[in-house]
C-alpha cells in the first residue's frame, strides 16, 4: 500500500516569488520523515506541492518532478483530485466537517464522491478507521453526535480517521501537534507510530524533540536570507542529523544557536 | 519604610484611598434613580396640569443623566461617570429608535383591528362595489403569495449561484466588472424596474398583456442583488479548511462545493432569502405598473390576466378616499406586516434547524 516519493529539482512559486528552490528528496515508503526548520522556511509550502494542494492558492505553481513510485503527479495526463485521494493530508487546526456526525465525517471521503457502499461496508470502514485512529473506544457510543462537540485532540484523531478511511498510500502531516496539549500530542504520537506500518507518512513539525521521536529521516530546511527562497539544507537517518548534522547551519538550529 | 504603608486600606476607602479601589453606587442605584425621576417629573407635570408623554420622557431622561452623572463623578470618579453618560446615550438612542417602530405597529394594529377577520381574509373584492361594507383581501393574498413565489423561484437559483461563482470561482477584472454591477442593481429605484419589465412585455406580447408573471420579474430584479450579496457574505463565511479537508480526501472542487461549502452555510443562505423575500414583498411601484392595479377577483394564472397584490390593494384602496376604503387599506396593510413577520419567524426556525450543531 505504501508508496515511495521520489522529488527532484523541485521549484515552488507564488505568483513570481520563488518560495521554495530546487529540492530533491527520497521519502521511503512505510517510515516516517519529519520535516524541520524555522517558520516560513517553506516547508509547509513544499509539503502540500506533494499532494497538489498548493493549488488551491491562487496564483500557486511547482516546477519539477514528483514521482510516486514510478507515476510523475505532475504529468500532464494526471488529475490533482486523484492524486489527493492517492496522497492524504492531515492539517494544522481540526477541521472535522461542522454538519456531519463522527460517522459521516470518518466516511466523508466516499459520501462526497458518491460511492456506492452498502450499510455493512460503511460501517466496517468506519470501525476500522475509527480503531486505526485509536479513537474507537472513545466515541463508540456517540458515532451520530456531531463532530465538532469532540474535544481538540480527539477532533484531530478524527481528522486522521478521515483521510486514512480513503485508503491513501501517503499521509502528509501539517503540523498536526501544534494546536494540542502533551497527552493529546502522545496519543497522536502513538498512532503516527502504528500508521507508519501501512503508510508513508511525512510529518512537518516545530517541535524538534517531537522530529526525534516519531520520525525515521529528517529533513532541514532553511532559507538564506528573509525574502530569499527556503531551501533544503540536509537529509539523512534522524539519529545522524540529531547527533552528527553535516552542515553548520543544520547544527546551529538544532542546538538552538538560531530560529 | 513606614508602618502606614504596610498596613491594609480602610474597608470604605473611597477615590482618595489606595488606587486599586474607588467607591461604587449600588447595583440597583440606576434603576432606582429612574424610576424616581420618572415619578417626581410626573408629579411636577401633572402640578402644572401640563402632562404630556414626550414631555415627560424628555425631562424624565434629562433629570436621570445629571443626577447619575453628578453622582457618580462625586463617589466613583470621573472615568466611571463617563461611563454612565455614555450607557446613559447609548440606551436614550435606542429607545429613541424604537419609538417609531412601536408606534408604527401600535398605529397598524390600532387602525387595522376594525376590519380585521377571518371573513376579511377569506373573500376577495368580486362584485364588491368600493363603498360598500363587504369584501377582503383574498385576491390579494393569492396574488402576492404567487408574484412573490414566482420572483424568489427565479431570483434564489440566479443569486446563489452568482455568489458561488464570486466566492469560489471568479478571479481579477470580471470578477470586480461582476461585483460592480451587482452593487448597482442595488441601488436600482423600484420604479424603474417596473417599467423596464413593462417595455419588455410591450415588445414581447403587444400592449395591454400585463399579468402576474411580469411583476414576478420586476421583483426578481430587485431580489437577485440582495440575494447576491447576502449569499456572498455566508458562503465567505465558510472556513478555508473545510474546502481543503475536502480536496485533501480527493473530492473534486464541484463537489465539495455541493456537500460541504452549500450544507455548511445553509442556514445564513436561508436567511439570506427570507430577507430579501421581505424586502420586495412590499413593493408597490413596480406592481402597479406590471401586475395592474385594478383586479378584483381571485387569479392563480401568473400567465394570465391582473393580478392584486397586498401594496396595491393597500394602495388602491387608499386613493378612492371612502371611511371603508381606509378601513380596508389598514385591514390589509396589517395583513401584510403580519405576512413579514411571520417570514422572519420562519427563517429563524429553518435557520436553526440548518445551523451545524455542536451536541
Amino acid at each position: 500500500m505504501a508508496k515511495r516519493i521520489d522529488v527532484s529539482g523541485l521549484h515552488v512559486y507564488y505568483s513570481d516569488f520563488l518560495a521554495v528552490e530546487d529540492v530533491s528528496m527520497t521519502i521511503e515508503p512505510r517510515s516516517v520523515t519529519a520535516f524541520i526548520g524555522s517558520s516560513g522556511c517553506g516547508k509547509s509550502t513544499f509539503l502540500r506541492t506533494l499532494n497538489r494542494m498548493h493549488e488551491v492558492t491562487p496564483g500557486a505553481r511547482a516546477e519539477g518532478k514528483v514521482l510516486l513510485d514510478d507515476l510523475d503527479i505532475y504529468g500532464r495526463e494526471v488529475d490533482p483530485v486523484m492524486v489527493r485521494s492517492e496522497i492524504g493530508m492531515v492539517f494544522q487546526k481540526a477541521n472535522p466537517f461542522p454538519t456531519m456526525s463522527i460517522y459521516d465525517n470518518v466516511i466523508a471521503g466516499a459520501r462526497l464522491n458518491n460511492t456506492r457502499m452498502s450499510k455493512s461496508e460503511a460501517d466496517e470502514l468506519v470501525e476500522e478507521s475509527l480503531r486505526g485512529a485509536n479513537l474507537w473506544e472513545e466515541v463508540k457510543d456517540r458515532l451520530n453526535k456531531p463532530g465538532s462537540g469532540l474535544s481538540g485532540g480527539q477532533q484531530q484523531r478524527l481528522c486522521i480517521a478521515r483521510a486514512t478511511a480513503v485508503k491513501p498510500s501517503v499521509l502528509l502531516m501539517d503540523e498536526p501537534c501544534s494546536a494540542l496539549d502533551p497527552i493529546s500530542t502522545l496519543a497522536i504520537e502513538d498512532l503516527i507510530h502504528k500508521l507508519k506500518e501501512d503508510y508513508t507518512i511525512v510529518i512537518v513539525t516545530h517541535n524538534m524533540q517531537q522530529a526525534a521521536r516519531v520520525s525515521d529521516r529528517t529533513a532541514f530546511f532553511n532559507l538564506s536570507a528573509p525574502g530569499k527562497p527556503g531551501k533544503l539544507i540536509e537529509m539523512g537517518e534522524t539519529n545522524q542529523i540529531f547527533t552528527r548534522p553535516e552542515k553548520k547551519e543544520t547544527e546551529n538550529y538544532i542546538t538552538g544557536r538560531f530560529g | 519604610m513606614s508602618m502606614t504603608t504596610t498596613q491594609p486600606p480602610a474597608p470604605d476607602a473611597g477615590p482618595a484611598g489606595n488606587h486599586l479601589r474607588s467607591g461604587a453606587l449600588p447595583n440597583r442605584f440606576p434603576l432606582v434613580l429612574l424610576v424616581a425621576c420618572g415619578m417626581v417629573v410626573a408629579g411636577v407635570l401633572a402640578a402644572f396640569s401640563s402632562f404630556g408623554v414626550v414631555l415627560w420622557a424628555l425631562l424624565t431622561a434629562v433629570s436621570y443623566v445629571v443626577i447619575v452623572v453628578t453622582a457618580s463623578a462625586r463617589i466613583e470618579g470621573g472615568r466611571k461617570a463617563k461611563d454612565r453618560l455614555v450607557t446613559s446615550l447609548v440606551y436614550s438612542a435606542f429607545l429613541l429608535a424604537m419609538a417609531p417602530l412601536v408606534s408604527l405597529l401600535y398605529t397598524v394594529v390600532g387602525y387595522g383591528l376594525d376590519r380585521f377577520d377571518g371573513h376579511f381574509l377569506s373573500v376577495s373584492m368580486n362584485g364588491v362595489l368600493p363603498s360598500m361594507d363587504a369584501g377582503g383581501v383574498y385576491h390579494a393574498i393569492v396574488g402576492t403569495l404567487a408574484i412573490t413565489g414566482m420572483a424568489t423561484l427565479i431570483s434564489v437559483p440566479i443569486g446563489v449561484l452568482t455568489a458561488v461563482y464570486l466566492v469560489e470561482y471568479a478571479q481579477g477584472r470580471l470578477k470586480k466588472v461582476i461585483t460592480f454591477f451587482v452593487d448597482v442593481m442595488t441601488g436600482i429605484p423600484s420604479i424603474v424596474a417596473g417599467l423596464f419589465v413593462v417595455a419588455l412585455w410591450m415588445m414581447l406580447f403587444g400592449p395591454g398583456k400585463t399579468n402576474g408573471a411580469a411583476g414576478a420579474i420586476s421583483l426578481a430584479v430587485l431580489m437577485i442583488p440582495v440575494v447576491v450579496r447576502s449569499s456572498e457574505e455566508m458562503l465567505r463565511l465558510v472556513p478555508r479548511d473545510l474546502r481543503e479537508a475536502s480536496y485533501a480526501l480527493g473530492v473534486p472542487k464541484w463537489r465539495t462545493i455541493t456537500k460541504v461549502v452549500l450544507p455548511t452555510s445553509a442556514a445564513g443562505l436561508t436567511t439570506g432569502i427570507m430577507l430579501a423575500i421581505a424586502r420586495v414583498i412590499g413593493e408597490t411601484a413596480p406592481l402597479v405598473l406590471t401586475a395592474g392595479s385594478s383586479a378584483v377577483s381571485i387569479n392563480w394564472n401568473l400567465f394570465d390576466g391582473q393580478m392584486m397584490s397586498l401594496p396595491v390593494f393597500i394602495y388602491s384602496q387608499f386613493r378612492m378616499g371612502g371611511a371603508v376604503n381606509y378601513e380596508r387599506a389598514w385591514a390589509a396593510a396589517l395583513t401584510l406586516v403580519l405576512t413579514v413577520m411571520l417570514l422572519f419567524v420562519l427563517a429563524r426556525v429553518i435557520g436553526r434547524l440548518f445551523a451545524p450543531k455542536t451536541r
